[in-house]
């Protein structure tokens, strides 16, 4: 009967065996799994975050920051550009993503335009010219980014981005996350088993800009209590524990660029956790004459706006290395390094979405997967017994091992992730794989009823079916493949562990039953079915 | 009389006259459809309407804490959040005595990550040793992504499956299916509406996964039945369309009922054993796929009686022999 062609034999086999090779690393335990020899399967399925406990924190690049960053430091450069050409301006100023200014006299302004033309903004992408430079009444210039102009510049800045975070992630020495690139200005990072993000958050999302600037040791603390700041000073916050701010001069004399290497160390007298640092020559030789021209006052040690520490110069320090004695346990001494070694965010960035499980609730989730699972697939098995006894219910669950082998074992292979949603999709799966079996005995029983033979029934029973079960199946793969264009994490987990059950199930309710009704009807030349 | 396999002892032919009905069934899936949108939308509030807004959608953050071994005081919780300006706290226990969820909206401006931070040293600051399980934070920007790529998601899915029931079949059985998909998708938010009032289920991410599954698997349901439909017609050319409907839908009514219930066991068991986390994404599909049998029936066929088919009999019959011409 049914003409059963060598290959379809030989392709179950084959799907079986490695179904089953493919799936046993995930029945050993880690030890068995590691002494296997070599040519055979290791990996076991990739649990997601949501099933093995991690953090999954996704970052935007401020852009709005950026772009007043980048505004801020052209608007000085306009502000050079015309003193050098003895051009008056007033009113220059950085709002709503421009910069403005008024040129004072109106005769000046086509030397004006000139200068700008030539002083800012170079070819950006594409040879056009990166800002627009537009006049309006009373000498009014406004300088704006050309749009694309500055989507590249962002593009670039996530890039250098991710750089930094890698170079900051590579020497934290954790367990590496997956840090990968999302649209235009979104970085994704994943850290599996990382239940406490906040210390990759604070090693991750600190712009970490460090700059020393002198302490203004005019100003008088009257000043400082009631926000008066004289002119060229700021008041930055302080955390080193001896005073709750400082107000220091804008100038930054050295910055965190200029440094070649930071170690955290410990102080050889007091047995603090200290930061030591290198300077490049040019940090050098400036960190050099300011020390040695200001010996008796003070300097801070300015991170992201924040004084991390402000001591006395005691004298001219030219070696072009240094200390910071700041207010560190040996964790916090050891991050500040490795901020310093990677560099800064070349663009501030803010968490967009976060999502941590703990370790022990994955686990619960497993479990509650597992069990339910399995409830889902004994009651499947019962009921399929029920309905169609032993033979044709027990070939339908031999497909649906098969079937649950391929799907493992793929899985495996490929390191798909396995999510939570992931697990209702493989339960759902189940009833798939039961529906192309239905589908096939309905059928042969249908033709059983108008008349024809066992032998045709049988092979019609296929033919006919296999049209149905595939149309019918292709529907779930269309919206598996929405689910996968459209979800987030889990949800396209969901959509790929669908997806997969879906190809494997076709595969072993046609193969695979095929096979076995074959070696039955061979073994046994029944003259009726059992189910009709 | 022996009882097993229990399929020979089914009835080996039904005939059910499902077109009959199918007025009485339409007028009360049009009541029930009405109801579910008027849940769905009332009140009139973005982003979510009637609908449970999941922090997916609605932008905030959820932590899960635990306490064990000791039993945690919510008031307490509700207690210490106090003073940090965070507008609506929602605390409520889950799982065991010793754990509680909370819920709050980030204040305009604030940094979220901040405001995590903040939140959870002054719990671990009021109520000593306390383990943080979950902590999901939704920004804004991201959580109106989600709504708009999600609501997207589902609208395109219905599109595409118009479109293949028309490339496989034909326009009417396209227009039949995408009526029962439009039936079982609106009565699934109702039913996420009626859940989400009981605090049982939020409207999120995985809904809108259980919902495009349901999409699929009614489709599923919707195929099979067509494409008996299709074969009948060309077999039994001169009957009259409702009865080719009723016949068809008889002839894979063992199936569908196999099916269904396969897939109700299996989720029922998902639904029962699964945790909080797939409860909402179970129970959803659950329901999803008795209305999808159901909508199969009585919505997508009954839609193609209304619309007609072609039926050509000379198309359709075999080719003439050659020496004819």
């Amino acid at each position: 009967m049914m003409n059963l062609a060598k290959w379809k034999v030989i392709l179950v086999l084959l799907a079986t065996i490695l179904g089953f090779l493919f799936t046993l690393p995930n029945l050993l335990p880690a030890k068995v799994r590691d002494g296997l020899p070599a040519f055979m399967p290791k990996n076991t399925l990739h649990l997601g975050l949501d099933l093995q406990g991690g953090s999954d924190l996704l970052y935007s690049v401020d852009v709005v920051a950026l772009r007043n960053e980048r505004l801020t430091n052209m608007a000085e450069d306009v502000r050079t550009t015309f003193r050098d050409k003895q051009i008056a301006f007033t009113d220059l100023a950085v709002a709503n993503g421009e910069i403005g200014l008024r040129v004072s006299d109106p005769t000046q302004m086509s030397a004006a335009l000139n200068a700008l033309r030539q002083s800012i903004g170079g070819p950006g992408v594409n040879g056009t010219r990166e800002v627009n430079v537009s006049t309006g009444d009373n000498q009014r210039i406004r300088i704006a980014f050309v749009p694309e102009a500055f989507d590249a510049d962002v593009s670039k800045a996530v890039d250098q981005n991710i750089e930094v975070i890698r170079r900051r992630i590579d020497q934290m020495g954790t367990k590496e996350p997956d840090i990968s690139r999302r649209g235009k200005d979104r970085i994704d990072i994943q850290a599996a088993g990382e239940s406490d993000p906040e210390r990759l958050k604070s090693v991750i999302g600190q712009t970490a800009k460090l700059s020393f600037q002198m302490v203004d040791e005019t100003a008088s603390p009257e000043d400082l209590a009631e926000g008066r700041v004289p002119p060229g000073d700021e008041i930055l916050p302080s955390t080193d524990g001896v005073a709750p701010s400082y107000i220091v001069k804008k100038r930054q004399v050295v910055t965190g660029e200029m440094l070649t290497n930071a170690q955290s160390t410990f102080d050889s007298q007091t047995n603090q956790p200290v930061v030591s640092f290198r300077f490049n020559s040019i940090g050098a030789r400036k960190f050099g004459d300011i020390t040695r021209q200001n010996i008796g006052k003070r300097f801070a040690i300015v991170l992201d706006k924040k004084v991390i520490s402000a001591p006395v110069i005691e004298s001219a320090i030219s070696g072009g290395s240094g200390q910071i004695h700041g207010h560190f346990t040996v964790e916090s001494a050891n991050d500040l390094a490795v901020l310093l070694r990677a560099g800064a965010l070349p663009a501030p960035m803010k968490v967009e979405e976060q999502r941590t499980v703990g370790a022990e609730l994955g686990a619960d989730a497993v479990k509650a997967g597992a069990i339910s699972g399995i409830i889902g697939l004994v009651a499947t098995v019962v009921f399929m017994i029920v309905i169609y006894g032993w033979l044709f219910g027990g070939i339908s669950i031999i497909g649906l091992i098969v079937n649950g082998l391929m799907i493992v074992g793929v899985m495996s292979l490929t390191q798909a992730t396995l999510t939570l949603p992931g697990i209702a999709g493989l339960i759902l799966t189940l009833a798939v794989a039961v529906d192309a079996n239905v589908l096939i005995y309905e059928r042969m029983r249908d033709e059983l009823r108008a008349g024809r033979s066992l032998i045709t029934s049988m092979q019609a029973g296929f033919a006919l079916a296999m049209a149905t079960i595939l149309d019918a199946n292709m529907t779930h793969i269309l919206s598996a493949m929405i689910m996968f264009q459209f979800g987030s994490g889990p949800v396209k987990g969901f959509a790929w562990t669908l997806a997969i059950g879906v190809l494997t199930t076709v595969f072993s309710a046609v193969l695979v039953t095929q096979v076995l009704l074959a070696w039955w009807f061979r073994a046994t030349r029944p003259k009726t079915l059992p189910i009709a | 009389m022996k009882f097993w396999p229990l399929i020979k002892v089914l009835p080996v032919r039904t005939h059910f006259r499902f077109v009959r009905l199918s007025r009485l069934f339409a007028t009360l899936s049009m009541v029930a459809i009405a109801i579910s949108l008027f849940l769905t939308v009332y009140p009139f509030k973005l982003p979510c309407g009637g609908l449970a807004c999941g922090i997916d959608f609605a932008g905030g953050t959820v932590l899960e804490l635990s306490t064990a071994p000791k039993a945690i005081d919510t008031g307490q919780v509700r207690g210490a959040l106090k003073g940090l300006g965070l507008g609506d706290v929602q605390v409520q226990p889950v799982g065991g005595p010793s754990s509680a969820m909370i819920r709050f909206q980030t204040p305009a401006g604030a940094d979220i990550s901040k405001t995590v931070a903040a939140v959870q040293a002054k719990l671990t600051q009021s109520l000593g040793t306390v383990k943080f399980t979950r902590a999901d934070v939704v920004g804004a920007k991201v959580s109106g992504e989600l709504l708009t790529s999600g609501l997207l998601g589902l609208g395109l899915a219905i599109l595409l499956m118009l479109l293949y029931i028309w490339f496989r079949f034909e326009l009417q059985f396209g227009l039949g299916a995408v009526a029962a998909l439009f039936h079982d998708v609106f009565l699934t938010f109702g039913l996420i509406a009626i859940m989400g009032r009981l605090g049982k289920i939020e409207f999120d991410l995985p809904a809108v996964a259980a919902i495009l599954t349901i999409i699929g698997y009614s489709m599923n349901d919707t195929v099979v039945v067509f494409d008996r439909m299709r074969e009948n017609l060309r077999k039994y050319k001169r009957m009259p369309l409702g009865d080719v409907i009723d016949m068809s839908i008889n002839e894979m009514l063992t199936r569908t009922i196999i099916t269904s219930f396969t897939a109700v066991l299996a989720l029922a068991a998902l639904a029962v054993f699964g945790g909080p986390t797939l409860y909402g994404l179970s129970v959803i599909m659950l329901f999803g796929i008795v209305i999808g049998t159901y909508s199969s029936i009585y919505i997508a066929a009954p839609v193609i009686l209304l619309w007609g088919v072609k039926r050509s009999d000379e198309e359709a019959e075999p080719l003439k022999p050659a020496t004819q011409r």
